[in-house]
């Protein structure tokens, strides 16, 4: 798969760039590394088909009378004319707004969006003004979401990379499946926060709801406040300093730093009993679960 | 996957149905098969309102023959309300198949409406002083326009709209559902109820009629019973999280309350806006921004939490 040059994927159709990418086959090893980000070529943090945006051009949409469709057909012309800070007004609770941003961006949205907000981006940096609602930063590989209200259930499922961050409160299920990133919120989480988490880090200031961290395969939790049951396979850990150091860095970034400090902090791990399936006996197994 | 919505003026009587079909229309996406409403105003001592189907909408394409099984009803019907001594003050046909009358009756409206039901085809929707509930076939502005539920005058309401996924698309099986015999309470329901057989019979042995085989008509009943024995309306939602298995949120309107549960995985959405006047919540933010278009504080409430207002 190495070697294909960036002129070579942006001669080639979608289907063809889908193939040479591997993203077909089996054979996903190194993908990244030998394609996207190949230490032989010139230095490259971006899709080679992603429009070269200006921070500077500032595009506004007026969301009012437009469809989903039409929004997002908007700011991908938008960005394809090297707009580079996107401002969206009144989308008030609109689903699936932002979906899929593959490039650099300021994306400033005045008010609240719905469901699937801002899913499977590469890059952009996302302030919200008011809530989002399930699923928000959905898959997200890179760049930074910030919400300055609530936000729904599954907050960051299954993201990547990149911080999400929340000020106020979300609902369930938050970094379900999480597999890398950051995920940071201000107020409370609700019950089955870090199911199945695989890798990344999540800090809750607030309190965190039932079976925190159920099944979790590795990754770090971070809660400021109380946690009212651990789920299966989710242990205390030691807060070291070089997590306070983290926590300490990062809440600051945000300015979400509590009163206290983040000497409070409660870490909780993977126990990594029900991660070694296959070392164990059967009835090991059932002893765990 | 359906839609759900609620809201309640504190103190006041607003324009109800016309907030109540906004909202509704807004979650179309979540359920377009059928659109129900359970809105309250003014209690008139004394005086009920009946609202009953005689037929499904599929009925009534099944021959010409189909309208004189129709009018027959329709006359049984009002045979029995005079043989319980109730009076027809206003009679009102929305569609061919669902009445509604404004009765005046002293005795036991239980007795009454159970005979009513006895009737092959015919099924109450609502009883009650303030209750008006309202379900058919098609989108929220669509039902609203058939049943002029425009300018309806009330304090609160609650709405469905539907995505039939393990019983039929007719009216039987859409949402709210009325709380028989239970005067003025209604329930609408998202998610999944996985002990209902079992629940369903034991409700069953304690004498409650089902009129479908929807999940969510047992929510109903299961408040009904709970009612019947002087459970509070905010015992009763807390129970059922324990009692009911699956994944839910339910809200449940009485005459002056409106009540909400979410289940223990928190697996159903519901969005809630609270202010001095007026508390709004849907499954989505979306439905509630139909009526409240500036910006709001709005939040998700968590797994089995239980919330009651007052109008």
């Amino acid at each position: 798969m190495a070697g294909v040059t960036d002129s070579e994927l942006q001669a080639m159709t979608q289907e063809e760039r889908v193939n040479a990418l591997g993203l077909t086959t089996e054979q996903l090893f190194g993908r990244s590394l030998l394609i996207e980000f190949n230490p032989d070529e010139e230095e490259r943090y971006t899709y080679p088909w992603a429009p070269d945006i200006f921070y500077n051009k500032r595009f506004e949409i007026d969301t009012d009378g437009l469809t989903t469709t039409e929004l997002n057909s908007k700011m991908r012309e938008a960005m394809a004319d090297g707009s580079g800070t996107i401002v969206i007004k009144n989308p008030r609770g609109m689903h699936s707004v932002g979906v899929g941003i593959l490039n650099r961006l300021t994306l400033e949205v005045e008010g609240s969006l719905g469901y699937f907000a801002v899913g499977l981006i590469d890059g952009p940096n996302v302030r919200i003004k008011g809530r989002v609602g399930w699923s928000c930063g959905e898959n997200m590989m890179s760049g930074t979401v910030v919400v300055e209200k609530n936000a729904g259930s599954t907050f960051g499922a299954a993201i990547r990379g990149g911080d999400l961050v929340c000020r106020g409160s979300v609902g369930s299920r938050t970094g379900i499946d999480q597999k890398g990133g950051t995920i940071i919120v201000g107020g409370d989480t609700g019950a089955l926060s870090g199911f199945m988490m695989q890798r990344g880090r999540m800090i809750v200031c607030g309190n965190a709801g039932k079976n925190l961290g159920d099944s979790m395969y590795d990754g770090t939790i971070y809660i400021g406040g109380e946690i009212k049951s651990c789920g299966v396979d989710a242990v205390p850990a030691e807060l070291t300093d070089l997590d306070k150091a983290w926590l300490t860095r990062k809440l600051q970034q945000y300015e979400l730093m509590p009163d206290k400090g983040v000497d409070h902090f409660q870490k909780i791990v993977s126990g990594k009993m029900l991660w070694n399936y296959d070392n164990l006996e059967p009835n090991e197994k059932k002893l765990i679960l | 996957m359906c839609g759900i919505a609620g809201l309640i003026h504190k103190g006041k009587r607003s324009n109800v149905g016309s907030e109540m079909t906004a909202m509704l229309q807004a979650l179309k996406h979540r359920g377009p098969d059928s659109t129900g409403f359970a809105v309250y105003g003014e209690p008139t001592e004394g005086d009920y309102i009946m609202r009953v189907k005689c037929a499904e909408r599929e009925d009534m394409e099944s021959g010409r023959g189909f309208t004189d099984v129709l009018a027959k009803r329709i006359e049984d019907v009002e045979a029995i309300l005079k043989e319980h001594k109730a009076t027809v003050k206003a009679k009102e046909e929305a569609t061919a198949y669902a009445l509604r009358y404004l009765i005046t009756h002293d005795g036991d409206t239980e007795d009454m409406a159970r005979h009513i039901e006895e009737l092959e085809g015919v099924e109450i929707l609502s009883l009650g002083n303030g209750l008006e509930l309202i379900k058919d076939l098609g989108d929220a502005t669509e039902v609203s326009d058939a049943y002029g539920l425009g300018d309806f005058q009330g304090t609160h309401g609650i709405g469905h709209t539907r995505m039939a996924t393990e019983s039929d698309v007719d009216i039987r099986s859409a949402h709210p559902y009325w709380a028989f015999p239970y005067n003025d309470v209604s329930v609408v329901h998202n998610g999944q109820i996985t002990n209902y057989w079992i629940m369903r019979r034991q409700m069953e042995q304690k004498g409650h009629r089902f009129m479908s085989n929807c999940d969510s008509e047992l929510l109903a009943v299961y408040t009904a019973d709970n009612l019947t024995n002087n459970v509070t309306l905010e015992e009763s939602l807390t129970r059922s999280i324990q009692e009911i298995d699956g994944v839910f949120t339910y809200l449940v309107a009485t005459k002056d309350q409106l009540g909400m549960a979410k289940d223990t995985m928190a697996a159903k959405p519901l969005v809630l806006f609270e202010s001095d006047d007026l508390i709004a919540m849907a499954s989505e933010e979306v439905a509630i921004r139909a009526i409240l278009p500036e910006e709001i504080d709005t939040t998700d409430p968590y797994d089995e939490e239980v919330r009651v207002w007052q109008a």
